[in-house]
């Protein structure tokens, strides 16, 4: 389990960076905090012929707020991001998530714009940002383009970034007054990518769901949104009638696919007790 | 502790006693400051290191192998294949003669024309690094020709299905049928007949530090030094020895720091056969350390097990009768030495061993497929079979609604039946069922248990709660291995030497795997000698210098090691005495050895300190009588010859809460009393036991090498392959009863196995109790949260 042979660069700037993605293309890797990279690398999932640690580059590891929002440096780690005392305040989904991610040793090297980058189907943070209808600052020469975290996720280990392209911060927007939001997953170990994840982000208002946004990871290609299950709690009072409809619905929001974890099946019927679960706890006190 | 426990420590020593004091481990303190050596940190001049290229087929011919671009890489030092080691390396068929009509196929360290499991070891890279060795392996073409794989046990004796070796005329590696007293008629007499079928997962045991071995050869002197991370070293001296040709004193086997074996490293695997005569051929050390990939594709799995079982009872609950068919997947080949036929022998033989019925039946069926090799791992057999007869009785007190304790105790095998030949040919000199029952029922408060339980199903909360008794087969004598033409030893010795200064160095042949063995012998030599512990260093693992033995395996560091420690240390006490004796001028009767001094026997007076009998024994024996000659190391050996076994036994409780919603199951606490005998260092057993449990909660739980139809193994990485974690963990409360053997003077059992052999029953057990309410039931391990949704119905 040794890596195949590739050129180590550590750029000190963004223009270095730059340089390097340039000069490798899609032979060029970039490394944040390495816990996704480094076992591609060894296992030799990963063969490029250079990797670009960007680990030196400067402030890109601040957590801030900002006119526009909560902004989290790409390199920030995550256990800074856990322990942020901000987080609770202003990203309360994510701070719920954080304890999810990983394990509290792989957080201490795990990066946040890492784990985006990465876009693992069966990751926390993706869910959440695309909750939070948060924005994904992305550097390039030519200076640096805004996406939305919808538009960010394309499929399994695939994202919106071109070429040459590095993700700088992510913009949370501040949370608007009645907005709650409740992250669980469901994971045969601590720690393990769930099974079923579910990032929810809601306007509650009277008892009632007021606006929804249900993002469910673990269960497609990239974070899936459950529209139609939206639609359906969205303005109403969550009783067992409403609940067993949302559950019908969220068969129609779904497509998981199966592995050595969990039948398609399973992962169905997982889905629909987290999706009661969150909404319970979301309307509760 | 009972009254012959009593007396039988009475014999140990008159000093003072560290028998049964949890000291401390002495390496603990170097393994925390980061001194630990394990084999991978041992780094030779000239070392080399070897890769393998491994089939990826389960099952495939080899067309042919292209090498070209690999011996053209920069570093590579030699790249092999299977006929060309085979010159240097022959192979080996794991069968043992007390298994009748046992066979198996000639084993190559480097698979010949044909791969019979995807992992097995194809081609040898060797080179300057590890990391060049892997990149020549990436260069090597092979060409395939993809044959059918035997994956599915149930059909592998069907006439459509291929044979994996045609020269042994079927997949059949092994059959037994084992019959006891009338079970027919104990099935027409009975009140009621149950039955079931239960599916223990395959799964391995994931030890810390992977399987690692650095062979060097010295061409002058024809010698073979192999450093190995490794659980029996004599048995890989004697192997390599005969494998490679090497005179067996010119074999040198040294085991140091080992991370973890659990049974694994107890095998004779090729690709350390390879390393091996790689180092031969080339004439510079070799080091091969399996990574991750490699140990989930060739350390031994074991289980995968389908166990058939009926019980006959009486309205009563009383058991008549019962009968057990076993079917288990061994992989290609039987392993070497130790066959791969042991754990089905022990399931079906274990079974019911912890109840008084007699009317017995088994059948045992052990076939071959295309997965990886099965051999014995920690508790071989046990958990199987208590899982098995323990679910068979909580099946029989949910169907005759009677109280699951009542149901043991009354079958139980009870304190005035001892000795005891079970149905199925084990001996028990005494166990203790009902004292470890009633000690476990006091210590969890089990009636509030089972109230507490009841109220919550109420609310809608699911908590069960599971018993597991179980016995362990620890100490084993030659009746193992040894009868059946294993050169594998069952016997042990210890060599005990006073320095000088009157400090003790001593070397047994049982071995260090991390569980505390050096610090249990060393407690046993300082109380059998009077000395301070602190005044005993141990040596372990090293064939040129220990006393040959057997090593670690079935429970046997204690009852063996211990007991040939014991002897020594009381030998060369004898001798001490008979030096002071001299100086003194005195009868050596008169004389006493307390905490490192020779004292008056009859008031305790300090005669003289250890240090300057060593001083005058060594240095000055010309002051000594003429015709006295002090003898101040002595070697003492023990084997078992009084029983087979010494068995022990004990019972396991889980406390579990079911989700019913999601499948889920949480733990919520573990009970396990069991009785190993007198105990030499409590904490130590405490702690096998709870590492022991956690295997066995794996196993319940977590655990499982899943594969495809095409015999791919999908659970080749830790992320894949579940281990059970802290977070997952309950608290688990260990408890004793003490039974020590009355066949050795220590009265020392085996402790390792236990924690295993009851878990899995007891959590299987717990979580039917849950499922009670739904009229559910599980059979199948890992309980997966599929399992339990597809037992409520709800997927």
């Amino acid at each position: 389990m040794k890596p195949a042979p590739f050129v180590y660069h550590r750029p000190a700037t963004l223009e270095e960076a730059f340089d390097l993605l340039e000069r490798y293309g899609p032979e060029g890797r970039i490394l944040a905090g390495g816990q996704s990279l480094l076992p591609a690398l060894n296992m030799r999932l990963a063969t490029p012929a250079a990797v670009i640690d960007i680990n030196r580059l400067p402030g890109l590891g601040a957590i801030r707020l900002a006119p526009e929002g909560l902004v989290i440096g790409a390199l920030a780690r995550q256990d800074a991001v856990e322990r942020s005392p901000v987080m609770a305040q202003s990203a309360p989904l994510i701070a719920q998530a954080m304890p999810h991610v990983g394990h509290l040793a792989t957080r201490t090297r795990g990066t946040f714009g890492g784990s985006l980058a990465q876009a693992d189907p069966a990751a926390e943070l993706p869910a959440c940002v695309v909750a939070l209808q948060a924005t994904m600052r992305v550097a390039r020469r030519a200076g640096t383009q805004e996406i939305p975290a919808a538009q960010f996720f394309r499929g399994i280990y695939t994202t919106a970034l071109a070429p040459g392209e590095i993700l700088i911060e992510v913009a949370v927007p501040p949370i608007a007054p009645g907005w709650r939001s409740v992250f669980d997953e469901l994971a045969r170990r601590h720690g393990d990518y769930a099974l079923v994840g579910l990032a929810a982000h809601c306007r509650v208002s009277d008892g009632a769901v007021a606006d929804a946004r249900l993002v469910f990871t673990g269960v497609g290609l990239a974070p899936v949104r459950a529209s139609r299950t939206e639609a359906v709690v969205s303005g109403r009072r969550l009783d067992p009638g409403v609940l067993a409809e949302a559950g019908r619905a969220l068969e129609g929001d779904l497509d998981p696919p199966a592995d050595v974890h969990a039948s398609t099946a399973l992962r169905r019927h997982l889905a629909r007790a987290l999706l009661t679960r969150v909404l319970t706890r979301l309307v509760g006190n | 502790m009972s009254e012959e426990a009593r007396s039988a420590g009475a014999r140990i020593t008159e000093g003072e006693s560290y028998i049964g004091k949890s000291v401390v481990r002495p390496q603990t303190a170097r393994l925390l400051a980061g001194r630990g050596v394990f084999t991978d940190d041992i780094k030779l001049p000239r070392m080399t290191h070897v890769a393998f290229l491994r089939s990826s087929h389960a099952h495939a011919r080899i067309v042919s192998i292209d090498a070209g671009a690999a011996k053209a890489l920069p570093g590579v030092v030699a790249v092999i294949a299977g006929e060309e080691m085979a010159r240097v390396c022959g192979g080996w068929v794991g069968t043992l003669a007390h298994f009748k009509g046992m066979k198996s196929a000639k084993q190559y360290p480097l698979a010949i024309g044909r791969a019979t499991w995807q992992g097995e070891p194809v081609v040898a890279v060797v080179a300057e690094s590890r990391a060049v060795a892997e990149d020549a392996v990436a260069r090597i073409a092979v060409e395939w020709d993809p044959l059918p794989a035997v994956t599915d046990p149930e059909t592998a004796l069907d006439p459509s299905t291929p044979v994996i070796h045609p020269e042994l005329g079927d997949n059949l590696a092994f059959e037994l049928e084992l019959t006891s007293g009338d079970v027919d008629r104990a099935f027409r007499e009975a009140d009621a007949v149950y039955s079931d079928t239960f599916w223990m997962g395959r799964h391995t045991g994931v030890t810390l530090e992977a399987r690692t071995i650095l062979a060097d050869f010295d061409l002058s002197e024809q010698r073979l030094t192999v450093y190995h991370s490794f659980q029996a070293p004599n048995m890989m001296q004697d192997i390599l020895a005969r494998h490679l040709r090497i005179p067996e004193h010119n074999v040198r086997v040294i085991t140091k720091d080992v991370g973890g074996s659990f049974g694994i490293k107890v095998h004779i695997y090729p690709d350390e056969m390879a390393a091996c005569a790689l180092a031969v051929m080339l004439g510079r050390p070799v080091k091969f350390v399996a990574d991750r990939f490699e140990s989930f594709l060739s350390d031994i799995h074991a289980r995968d097990h389908r166990v058939k079982a009926e019980v006959a009872v009486k309205r009563d609950g009383t058991i008549l009768g019962m009968k057990v068919d076993d079917l288990t997947g061994i992989g290609p080949y039987s392993v070497y030495p130790r066959t791969s036929a042991v754990e089905g022998n022990q399931t079906v033989r274990l079974t019911p061993c912890g109840y008084k019925f007699r009317d017995y039946a088994a059948s045992l069926k052990v076939v071959l497929q295309n997965k990886t090799p099965m051999c014995q791992y920690r508790a071989v057999g046990h958990p199987i079979a208590f899982a098995v007869m323990e679910g068979m009785v909580d099946r029989v007190a949910r169907e005759l609604q009677l109280d699951p304790v009542e149901v043991r105790r009354k079958n139980y095998i009870t304190r005035d039946m001892y000795p005891y030949t079970s149905p199925t040919g084990y001996f028990f000199e005494r166990l203790s069922h009902e004292e470890a029952l009633d000690r476990l029922l006091e210590i969890s408060d089990y009636p509030a248990l089972c109230a507490e339980r009841d109220t919550l199903r109420s609310r809608g909360i699911y908590r069960g709660l599971g018993l597991c008794t179980f016995i362990e087969l620890t100490t084993p004598g030659p009746a193992f291995y040894g009868v059946g033409g294993a050169r594998i030893s069952s016997q042990d010795g210890c060599t005990i030497k006073l320095e000088p200064t009157g400090k003790l160095i001593c070397m047994t042949g049982v071995t260090e795997q991390g569980q505390g063995t050096d610090t249990m012998i060393a407690q046993v030599v300082a109380t059998a000698m009077g000395v301070p512990l602190d005044d005993v260093r141990v040596l372990t693992g090293d064939t040129m210098v220990t006393p040959y033995g057997g090593g670690t395996w079935a429970s046997r560091g204690a009852g063996i090691g211990g007991e040939a420690a014991l002897l020594a240390g009381k030998a060369l006490k004898e001798n001490v005495l008979k030096v002071a004796a001299a100086i003194l001028a005195c009868e050596p009767m008169d004389l006493d050895l307390r905490r490192g001094r020779i004292v008056d026997a009859g008031t305790g007076e300090v005669r003289l300190d250890l240090g300057e009998l060593g001083r005058i024994a060594y240095f000055r024996p010309d002051t000594l009588p003429k015709d006295f000659q002090p003898e101040l190391a002595v070697t003492r050996h023990y084997v078992p010859r009084h029983q087979g076994f010494a068995f022990t036994n004990g019972i396991q409780l889980s406390h579990v809460e079911v989700d019913v919603d999601t499948g889920f199951v949480r733990l919520l606490k573990h009970w396990a009393v069991e009785d190993c005998g007198r105990i030499i260092n409590p904490r130590l057993v405490d702690e096998q036991v709870r590492g022991a449990v956690v295997q066995g909660i794996g196993a319940a739980l977590f655990e499982h090498c899943v594969y495809d139809e095409q015999g791919q193994l999908l659970t080749g990485t830790m992320g894949d392959y579940l281990v059970p974690m802290a977070a997952e963990m309950p608290e688990i409360v260990v408890d004793h009863v003490q039974t020590p053997t009355l066949f050795a003077e220590g009265g020392f059992k085996g402790a390792g196995e236990a924690g295993v052999a009851g878990a899995p029953g007891a959590v299987l057990n717990a979580v039917n109790d849950a499922l009670a309410p739904f009229n559910a039931r599980v059979t199948r391990q890992p309980i997966t949260p599929d399992v339990i949704l597809k037992a409520l119905d709800k997927l």
